[in-house]
């Protein structure tokens, strides 16, 4: 698809800064060639005066250049390594905008009551602002059919529903264009409503993108999950047990700290007996 | 003194082992085709041998629960006789792992009995049931007459 949403926030922030790390240093390379050529000397004072840290490694990397060695032995890794770092990040930041393509998202599959309502959704996401012109459009196979059938379309900031198809008066768009949402409720449900239904979003000028389908499955009532009930009932028994431990080990417990405190009291009445004997002896 | 111990683990092993079989190969119902319950239902078509899980009602998840329970009681109640055996007193019962043992008996019977009224109202009339309802319900014997000999007995030596 492309890159996401805060990568590609990075990539562009890199691509800008090193632009005008670019920009800059091409005038102030610009700056001290023409400086130093004899006629233009009198433009080296204000270009000197830019004592920026691009012109500091600027002069660094033409001091460099300048020195004879540079050409003729390998030149330091640093330079080298930055030199090679700058080329490779304007060539790949050169890169032209990709259009990517629009997401539209829905659900996978939506479970419902005989005669009750539901409600489909549908978002797509777009590089693109919103724009005015975007259309929803909905459509239905019913299971077991080849064809489809149009069951909703929004464009130009209406909403048009089904009037003449097996959903007329049971469509309606409660969803919000200007917040992406596409979303339809379909009212007193049926069997016969069981089948796909097919959300395709446009948001002008991005239109290439992949309608996304939700299955609907009407039942007369809500099946249990396989394993609630299984499960439910060990948790209840296997808690019991430990509940039970626990009690027992804690009436054990309190008995016997009863008993201790009731032995420690008499331990000490008896001891205070015996000290009070002595006191009336004496 | 020592060979009625090992009759006693014996048989409460073989009552363990019976319960394995029964829970966890899924064979409680078998027709000529197709075996179902209680985790998986199996058919052979001309297209060969096809496996769905078992449907999500009420009462087979029950019976999955009790003997699960069972499994895990009678487990228990081995580990507790173990414990037992070194830490009783002389003279003394095995009256937890006794317990524990009758109890996983009583889970095993709810569990077969819940499955013997209820399978009608998904099973058709042609199938009988598998072996591993019938183990279920040779487990549930063997199991209470170990929870028995374990509160009878008494530890010497």
């Amino acid at each position: 698809m492309g890159r996401a949403g805060p990568m590609r926030g990075v990539w562009l922030g890199i691509n800008q800064g090193t632009v005008c790390f670019l920009l800059l240093s091409c005038f102030e390379a610009l700056c001290r060639v023409a400086s130093s050529i004899p006629p233009l000397h009198f433009l080296s004072p204000p270009c000197t005066r830019t004592r920026s840290r691009v012109g500091l490694f600027l002069d660094r990397l033409l001091s460099g250049l300048r020195h004879p060695s540079f050409w003729e032995l390998p030149a330091k890794p640093e330079t080298m390594l930055t030199l090679l770092a700058l080329a490779s990040v304007v060539l790949l930041g050169i890169v032209p905008e990709q259009s990517q393509a629009i997401v539209i998202y829905t659900g996978w599959e939506r479970h419902a009551l005989l005669g009750s309502d539901i409600r489909l959704s549908c978002s797509f996401f777009s590089w693109r602002w919103t724009s005015e012109d975007v259309t929803f459009s909905w459509t239905y196979r019913p299971d077991g059919s080849r064809d489809s059938i149009s069951i909703f379309h929004y464009t130009g900031g209406a909403a048009y529903v089904d009037n003449k198809g097996p959903f007329r008066d049971r469509v309606e768009f409660v969803g919000n264009p200007g917040r992406r949402d596409g979303s339809i409720l379909i009212k007193n449900l049926d069997f016969n409503d069981n089948g796909t239904f097919t959300c395709d979003a446009k948001n002008p000028p991005d239109i290439v993108g992949r309608p996304s389908s939700v299955r609907l499955l009407v039942f007369e009532k809500v099946p249990i999950q396989a394993g609630v009930i299984t499960g439910a009932i060990i948790g209840v028994v296997l808690g019991l047990l430990v509940l039970i431990v626990v009690i027992y080990y804690l009436m054990r417990f309190l008995v016997a700290r009863r008993v201790f405190s009731l032995s420690v009291s008499k331990h000490g009445k008896k001891k205070k007996e015996g000290s009070q004997q002595r006191q009336i002896k004496v | 003194m020592l060979l009625l111990l090992l009759g006693i683990i014996l048989l409460h092993i073989a009552g363990l082992v019976l319960l394995f079989v029964s829970t966890i190969v899924s064979v409680w119902t078998s027709g000529e085709t197709s075996t179902a319950d209680l985790w998986i239902n199996c058919t052979t078509t001309n297209a060969g041998y096809h496996c769905d899980p078992a449907s999500a009602g009420e009462w087979i998840q029950a019976v999955q629960a009790l003997m699960i329970l069972s499994i895990i009681f009678s487990c228990l109640s081995l580990l507790l006789f173990f414990c037992q055996l070194f830490t009783l007193q002389k003279g003394g019962r095995f009256f937890l792992t006794g317990t524990f043992q009758i109890l996983a008996s009583l889970f095993v019977m709810s569990g077969a009995i819940i499955y013997t009224v209820m399978s009608p109202q998904w099973v058709p009339e042609t199938e009988a049931f598998g072996y591993s309802y019938i183990l279920a319900w040779v487990a549930f014997p063997l199991a209470l007459i170990s929870g028995l000999i374990y509160v009878i007995l008494r530890k010497r030596e």
